[in-house]
């Protein structure tokens, strides 16, 4: 299949792991830190992992936008949708994320009306459809989201639809970038940016971590060979005393970002001045909420939201696997009380979940997997 | 306001405390081996995980989910915590696609199925067909010739009666080409509201004239495994017909009677090991139930598998894996090493298997584990589904 099968070629593949296992120092451990999710569903999807050599070592970060989201904030869903006569939309991702009283799915069984849509503007539609009930989109995501809420805010304001609602709950990267680099618990020696992100704020944000840090940073598209690729550029940089920030994926990524997505954001919503993130706690000007113009909009006005708090069991460690401080597998629960089906946390949840990544797909020892292919051959 | 711990669903501190006991266990098998290095401890909770999953299931959700019709794990989970374990019996406990019974010294085969399918009338098909071709296939699978079926309708209040026509008149045709009879049936009205159109069960009996014995837990190591044909075109077909996703593709389900397949592949291949029909959880299912069944390791190839571009674009669009999208009319076998090539010749000369492809092959290492080499070169797991990427596909 065309602009798919280019970059999952194996040669190319082969090529790029010999060219990064060259640039390795003897007995220097390298950590990279992916930043999305959505590229550590590549890496284990495809089995990236396989092609590096052992002191180059992956670290998933915080970049999954389901996995953020806290339990309470499940809750303050669930709540709304509860409410006479609404219908609540969201992406399918948040349907299985567990709060405090179960997930979505298990508040339809109990009688809420939440279903799945691929796009914010899919809500307009049955907005449209049901002009006796009240919709309410539950917006999830990083800037890579927000453009397409925004988007849906203002045809909904053209149209004068006025039973369509948003619930925030967009968040912004580089706070929580940085609450990882002010952790004192990582050490890690460079990022692999996020791509999906970039192509919305572009890559000047990200030249803090380069310069105030020291850290380089290569935005990386969504491929298998996007990102071994980032891996290499980090590693030349790394090879030769280097931060800078580097653009593997300029064939989508512009360096300034996209500025219509950025008014549009801008137009309809603003930053909090806080925001809960599951286990990185309380964060400043990380989120967005809807800006007043749009107030007739706005769930959070139109509908009591209880502000629901909901500790984490004690035994998740979702925070700590969010930070890329351990391992999915070395959370205490990973595989045995927590699993895909009866997720605990919530990077359990999301195929952009560490967690889930790692125990869909990886759940495997990889020295055993050498020897395994060896026999097999 | 502040929850603590002790609001968690009851599930949670279950779940927890399972947990805490295989902690003690587990702790007792380390004493002694307390600074292992990395990867034996990881090697030490993949084996932990190994032993949850062998635990017995049980169902931990108050409620009935989409996710327990899903074809997945919770539907797995389900059918052995609530039905195997109300119903128990030998004939059952084989969770085969039909059950095997001898009647007055006749080898028979019975199975049953119900058709919800949204929307009822789709590219390639209708409930209809799909309703009468699913019950031959479980059949056909289990080596038997279908013979008679049941069909059972429930409709709605005001479901059109030229619906029905069209629908009653492809399971005619459907049953022609099988070379099947209806011989009996029921209908139920339930009011508007009370159900979707059109749901249909049907049940259908065959005879085992072949000495065979199929049966997934009979997959040895070295076997090998075959798909009949380009997999997920039922699925992706149905995810594009409800028109909520704004995707066009030329692509049609693939429903269809294997009956003849079947027949042609066991000519060639007598000692076939076991057959499964890929519907609700995909390939994926198939090779996850052999892997647990014989509690053998499987390893297939990316490469290897067929997938029609339109399935692969639109799964790609979608972020769904063609692994785990349902088939109606391809089946799944898996064959002794040295009779692959004339398993898949065989195939490949009826139109139904025309490319038929061996995907990869059972082995003795990772019992339980089903490995994919993906076509970067890679190895991952392919695990049974869980969640529900498209409800009521069938």
């Amino acid at each position: 299949m065309r602009f798919v099968d280019e970059f999952r070629d194996a040669d190319k593949a082969h090529a790029l792991a010999a060219k990064i296992a060259a640039l390795c120092e003897p007995g220097r451990k390298y950590k990279l830190m992916e930043v999305c999710g959505g590229h550590t569903h590549t890496i284990y999807k495809h089995g990236l992992e396989d092609y590096l050599p052992e002191s180059v070592q992956l670290v998933h970060g915080p970049g999954c936008p389901v996995c953020v989201i806290p339990m309470g904030r499940v809750d303050d869903a669930i709540h709304l949708a509860s409410q006479p006569d609404v219908i609540m939309t969201s992406f399918g991702d948040m349907m299985r994320v567990p709060g405090g009283n179960g997930s979505f799915f298990d508040a339809n069984a109990e009688g809420t009306n939440i279903r799945m849509v691929y796009s914010p503007l899919d809500s307009l539609k049955i907005a449209r459809q049901n002009p006796d009930k009240r919709v309410v989109f539950m917006a999830i995501g990083f800037e890579t989201t927000a453009p397409s809420t925004a988007m849906t805010m203002i045809r909904a304001a053209k149209e004068g639809l006025t039973n369509f609602s948003v619930f925030a709950n967009h968040v912004t990267i580089i706070p929580a970038i940085k609450a990882i680099l002010d952790s004192p618990d990582l050490r890690l020696d460079g990022f692999i940016g996020p791509g999906h992100v970039s192509t919305v704020i572009g890559c000047r944000p990200y030249e803090f971590i380069a310069r105030e840090y020291g850290k380089p940073v290569v935005v990386a598209g969504f491929e298998p060979l996007d990102i071994l690729q980032s891996i290499y550029m980090l590693m030349v940089q790394l090879s030769q005393g280097r931060s800078e920030v580097e653009n593997q994926y300029s064939r989508v990524v512009p360096w300034d970002g996209n500025p219509v997505a950025l008014k549009v954001i801008g137009e309809t919503m603003e930053l909090r001045p806080y925001f809960e993130w599951r286990g990185l706690g309380f964060i400043s000007h990380s989120a967005l909420k809807v800006r007043e113009k749009y107030a007739a909009m706005d769930a959070e006005l139109l509908f009591q939201v209880p502000g629901v708090r909901v500790a984490d069991p004690k035994a998740c460690q979702c925070g700590e696997v969010l930070k890329g401080v351990l391992k999915p597998w070395e959370c205490k629960v990973f595989g045995t009380a927590c699993t895909p089906e009866t997720p605990i946390g919530t990077c359990m949840v999301s195929p952009e979940g560490a967690c889930a990544a790692y125990y869909n797909y990886g759940r495997m020892n990889r020295n055993r997997v050498a020897e395994a292919q060896v026999t097999n051959a | 306001m502040t929850t603590g711990h002790q609001d968690n669903p009851t599930w949670v501190d279950e779940a927890l405390r399972e947990h805490d006991e295989q902690l003690e266990v587990d702790a007792a098998d380390a004493a002694g081996r307390r600074q292992l290095p990395l990867a034996d401890r990881e090697q030490q909770v993949l084996d932990r995980i190994d032993r949850a999953r062998r635990r017995r299931p049980r169902v931990r959700e108050e409620r009935i989910t989409m996710s327990h019709g899903a074809g997945g794990k919770a539907t797995q989970t389900l059918i052995e915590a609530v039905f195997l374990d109300a119903f128990r019996n030998p004939l059952l406990e084989p969770l085969e696609d039909a059950a095997q019974l001898t009647l007055a010294g006749t080898r028979v085969a019975f199975t049953t199925d119900s058709y919800v399918v949204k929307p009822l009338f789709f590219p390639g098909g209708d409930i209809g067909d799909l309703a009468v071709n699913g019950t031959v296939n479980d059949l056909s699978v289990s080596g038997a010739t279908p013979l008679f079926l049941s069909a059972g309708f429930i409709l709605e209040e005001g479901f059109p009666v030229a619906d029905l026509n069209r629908v009653t008149e492809s399971m005619r045709d459907a049953a022609a080409a099988a070379g099947v009879r209806i011989v009996t049936g029921d209908t139920k009205v339930v009011e508007k509201g009370k159900a979707d159109g059109c749901y249909i069960n049907t049940a259908g009996v065959g005879l085992i004239e072949r000495d065979v014995h199929l049966g997934v837990a009979g997959a040895q190591p070295g076997d090998v495994i075959i798909v009949s044909g380009p997999i997920g075109d039922h699925g992706i077909t149905i995810m594009l017909a409800r028109g909520e996703l704004d995707i066009e593709a030329d692509i049609e389900s693939d429903t269809a009677p294997l009956n003849g397949l079947v027949s042609d592949l066991l000519d060639a291949v007598p000692n076939v090991r076991a057959m499964r029909d890929a519907t609700r959880g995909g390939v994926a299912t198939i090779l996850n139930e052999i892997a647990k069944a014989a509690n053998v390791g499987v390893l297939v190839s990316e490469d290897d598998i067929p997938v029609r571009a339109e399935v692969r674009g639109a799964s790609e669009l979608l972020g769904i894996d063609p692994m785990y999208v349902a088939c109606e009319g391809r089946l799944v076998a898996v064959v002794p090493a040295e009779t692959a090539d004339r398993a898949v010749d065989a195939m490949r000369g009826h139109p139904l298997g025309r490319e038929a492809a061996v995907i990869g092959r059972v082995r003795g290492e990772q019992p339980g584990i089903v490995q994919l080499k993906t076509a970067f070169g890679g190895t991952r797991i392919v695990d049974l589904l869980v969640g529900d990427p498209l409800p009521r596909i069938c």
